[in-house]
């Protein structure tokens, strides 16, 4: 269904405003989040940069925008703001050429992929236990993100660091084909014969795609930040915002690659890895995970390496060989796996969903405190600061999370079954998507034994 | 005014809001408040750890924690302890009389070396330096070598009991009892000292020596009061516990770590195998006499990670805790 049909909803995503305000809003968030880490409290449950950052903001991302709008935070991040104000040299709409400061060169065609996210997202995952609740070393990663966005913008053209760098952005991409919200053409015949492009390459009504995204051809949600620019340009009011079922470009065979293969073994293999350290019972693990630069560490770094780029991808590559033997398979080892891979994107968003409702919930109430006492100094802003911590439905918690996580099996094992029916028919369907779905079933089983 | 302007006009005035909402803030928390921060002692202890205050102001603190649950105290001082709450803040005020110099310490088990999270507040002023009559060092005057090991001359076969010492004890010539219960005898004496005393005794000769030793047990029970043993149970499981153990016997759940720590040291010591000394050994508590333990409260140190308690404890609460001490061998009721 087309959203951008209603003249209402149509009227209030092209005007500036509203998206503006929230970025000025999102912005100073952010700004409060890096200052409360570098003079705040250092108890990571007082501070605002830690409550809001890991706890609040992250329950919004991967409990609703994600699952829900895709790249809806991309939409509102703040990061890019001002490097984008630099570059282009407005902060609201188009500038005129030649006002902004950015060298504008173009990104290097060999990193026109996620690779980068994914390595540094496995650095912050690898650091993450002290990063989630190490107040200063929180801000300083928060502040080099800005700072390195920033940087990038004033050298390369577009957001860069959004679409290549960001270890958020990332899996925000991975997940966003599962959402039920899309942005597309309404007809690309339109695009074909639209001269100039304004899409893509601006003009007085909206500037360039500051993802590099040439509308026309947008066929997953990927790489759509949802900055709605190209809604505002398009002299042809061809760009519709639309509703569809969950999963839907997870069934689109072109496009796959083996970059996003990747990231949903990292993804999954990080959700496994963080409830063992942050929800397990084992406290050894625990302490190597926390002391960074130590043996220990080494250690826990170096297994959870081989776990998300070794034993994950090479038990799935086993699982998905023994399918391509049993049911005769003509495609490569490669495509199988490459292909069969975006079927453990439902398994990973559930996983991260169930997992992050865990420590969400029973840290929720540090929000209020953190809101009315955000540096830890005895400020009461709004009577707030006094709020005992509670944890929230944890007597409902585990149904929750058994549901979500068998969910995300179901939804798995069914997306595999459409991947194989893309080259397969009949029983070999079954043939080649039984051993994955069994993996995913180990996977779940797993998650189960660690959050319930 | 066009949007752009508008637009940038936010962004500034957001920013430069956030800005100086922290700064006037800061400014306003500086004026005659001190902000005391306190961390495990391997992080650093109490930042700052001197502060300065005149006699007869207040001296405003903001107390606040940035890693685990800590408590503010004044050593020789009737101050309740304030628990100090992670990342909160709490309000105190105090005012001194006197001038001097008072430390201010931690009673939360915070760590291992929660002992060491000590700091001062220098009270300046006219008057007397109240502080500064601190408890009078009687190791000193005896010249006793605290840091030797110090075995007993004997030890007995069961648990004295002071209950039938008392008895026996009526059996001793009047003014002889008296010197025995008198503070000096029992401060300057160790219990298998007074045993062999008791024991040359003529009137006693007929008693076993069971017998005697309950009679040295009375001896030490008539120095003190319920209350005082009350009062010394309770500051023993505030500050000796977690490294002497509940039961005294040097199993504290800190004790491994004080071991591993201060293992070596210890071991050169009278502390058995490096561990906290173990109240409920015979052959160490009976060989130490009150003026020893004093001194070893007082001072600490010995080579191990037992503080000194000196500018904590007044001279009473000393006495208190080194009769709880000897509780841990002398039962009070015959079983």
């Amino acid at each position: 269904m087309e959203l951008t049909r209603s003249p209402l909803l149509k009227a209030a995503l092209k005007f500036r405003w509203p998206q503006f305000i929230l970025f000025a809003l999102m912005l100073t968030g952010f700004l409060l989040a890096i200052l409360s880490g570098f003079i705040g409290t250092p108890v990571g449950s007082r501070n605002f940069g830690i409550v809001f950052t890991w706890i609040a903001w992250w329950a919004v991302l991967i409990l609703v925008a994600v699952p829900f709008l895709g790249r809806g935070w991309c939409a509102v991040c703040p990061i890019p703001l001002p490097g984008e104000w630099l570059q282009r040299g407005k902060l609201l709409g188009p500038g005129e050429t030649g006002s902004g400061s950015g060298m504008n060169r173009r990104w290097p065609n060999k990193l026109r992929n996620i690779w980068l996210q994914n390595v540094t997202f496995t650095l912050a995952a690898l650091f993450s236990s002290v990063i989630l609740t190490t107040p200063v070393v929180s801000s300083v990663v928060l502040a080099a993100m800005l700072f390195l966005a920033l940087g990038l913008a004033l050298v390369f053209e577009r957001r860069t660091f959004c679409r290549y760098l960001c270890p958020v952005s990332g899996f925000i991409g991975l997940y966003a084909q599962t959402a039920p919200i899309e942005l597309r053409v309404k007809d690309k015949s339109v695009c074909a014969a639209c001269v100039g492009k304004p899409c893509y390459n601006g003009n007085a009504s909206g500037y360039g795609c500051p993802w590099d995204v040439f509308p026309g051809g947008l066929a997953k949600n990927t790489s759509c930040g949802l900055c709605l620019e190209c809604l505002r340009a398009c002299p042809y009011d061809n760009i519709a915002i639309n509703t569809r079922p969950f999963g839907a470009d997870l069934h689109k065979p072109a496009g796959r690659r083996m970059d996003e293969a990747f990231k949903a073994f990292i993804m999954l293999g990080a959700a496994l890895v963080y409830a063992a350290v942050l929800l397990g019972q084992w406290g050894g693990l625990k302490a190597a995970a926390y002391a960074v630069g130590t043996l220990p560490w080494l250690g826990y770094a170096a297994a959870f390496l081989i776990f998300i780029f070794g034993l994950l991808p090479a038990l799935f590559l086993l699982a998905v060989s023994a399918g391509r033997f049993l049911s005769r398979n003509p495609a490569t080892p490669r495509q199988v796996f490459v292909s069969f891979s975006y079927s453990l994107v439902p398994l990973g968003l559930t996983a991260w969903v169930a997992f992050s409702l865990s420590f969400v919930l029973t840290n929720a109430s540090y929000i209020l405190v953190a809101l009315s006492d955000p540096f830890g100094w005895g400020w009461d802003l709004f009577g707030t600061a006094g709020q005992a911590w509670i944890p929230y439905l944890t007597n409902v918690l585990p149904f929750l999370q058994v549901g979500i996580l068998v969910a995300g099996l179901v939804w798995s094992v069914r997306t595999a079954l459409k991947i194989a029916a893309e080259s397969l028919a009949g029983r070999k369907v079954l043939f080649q998507s039984a051993p994955v779905a069994l993996f995913s079933l180990a996977v779940t089983a797993g998650l189960l034994f660690l959050l319930v | 005014m066009k949007p752009e302007t508008l637009a940038r006009l936010l962004i500034l005035f957001l920013i430069i809001g956030l800005g100086a909402a922290v700064a006037v803030d800061r400014l306003n928390a500086r004026q005659g408040i001190v902000e005391l921060h306190a961390r495990i002692a391997e992080d650093g202890g109490w930042t700052p750890d001197v502060i300065y205050a005149a006699a007869g102001q207040p001296l405003h603190l903001r107390l606040t924690s940035d890693d685990v649950m800590h408590s503010f105290a004044i050593g020789q001082s009737d101050q309740p302890a304030v628990d100090i709450l992670p990342g909160q803040v709490t309000d105190l005020t105090l005012t001194f009389d006197q001038p001097g110099t008072y430390i201010f310490y931690c009673t939360r088990w915070c760590g291992v070396n929660h002992w060491r999270m000590r700091g001062t507040i220098e009270v300046s002023g006219d008057g007397t330096q109240a502080v500064a009559i601190a408890i009078r060092p009687l190791y000193v005057t005896l010249d006793l070598d605290i840091d030797a090991p110090h075995p007993a001359l004997a030890v007995p076969s069961g648990e004295p009991s002071a209950v039938r010492g008392a008895e026996f004890a009526a059996l001793l010539p009047g003014s002889q009892i008296l010197t025995y219960q008198s503070p000096d005898y029992y401060r300057f004496h160790f219990p298998s000292q007074a045993f062999l005393d008791l024991r040359a005794e003529p009137a006693l000769s007929h008693l076993t020596d069971a017998n005697v030793w309950d009679v040295v047990a009375f001896i030490w029970e008539s120095n003190t009061t319920p209350d005082g043993v009350a009062e010394g149970r309770r500051l023993y499981a505030q500050n000796c516990a977690a490294c002497h153990g509940e039961t005294g016997a040097g199993d504290g759940v800190f004790a491994a770590e004080v071991q591993s720590a201060f293992g070596q040291a210890m071991s050169t010591m009278q502390a058995a195998g490096g561990a906290p000394a173990n109240f409920t050994d015979p052959q160490t508590m009976l060989g130490a006499s009150p003026a020893l333990l004093q001194g070893k409260i007082l001072r600490g140190g010995m080579g191990t990670g037992m503080p000194n308690w000196g500018p904590v404890f007044d001279d009473q609460q000393i006495w208190d805790l080194v009769a709880y001490l000897y509780t841990f061998q002398f039962q009070k009721e015959p079983k």
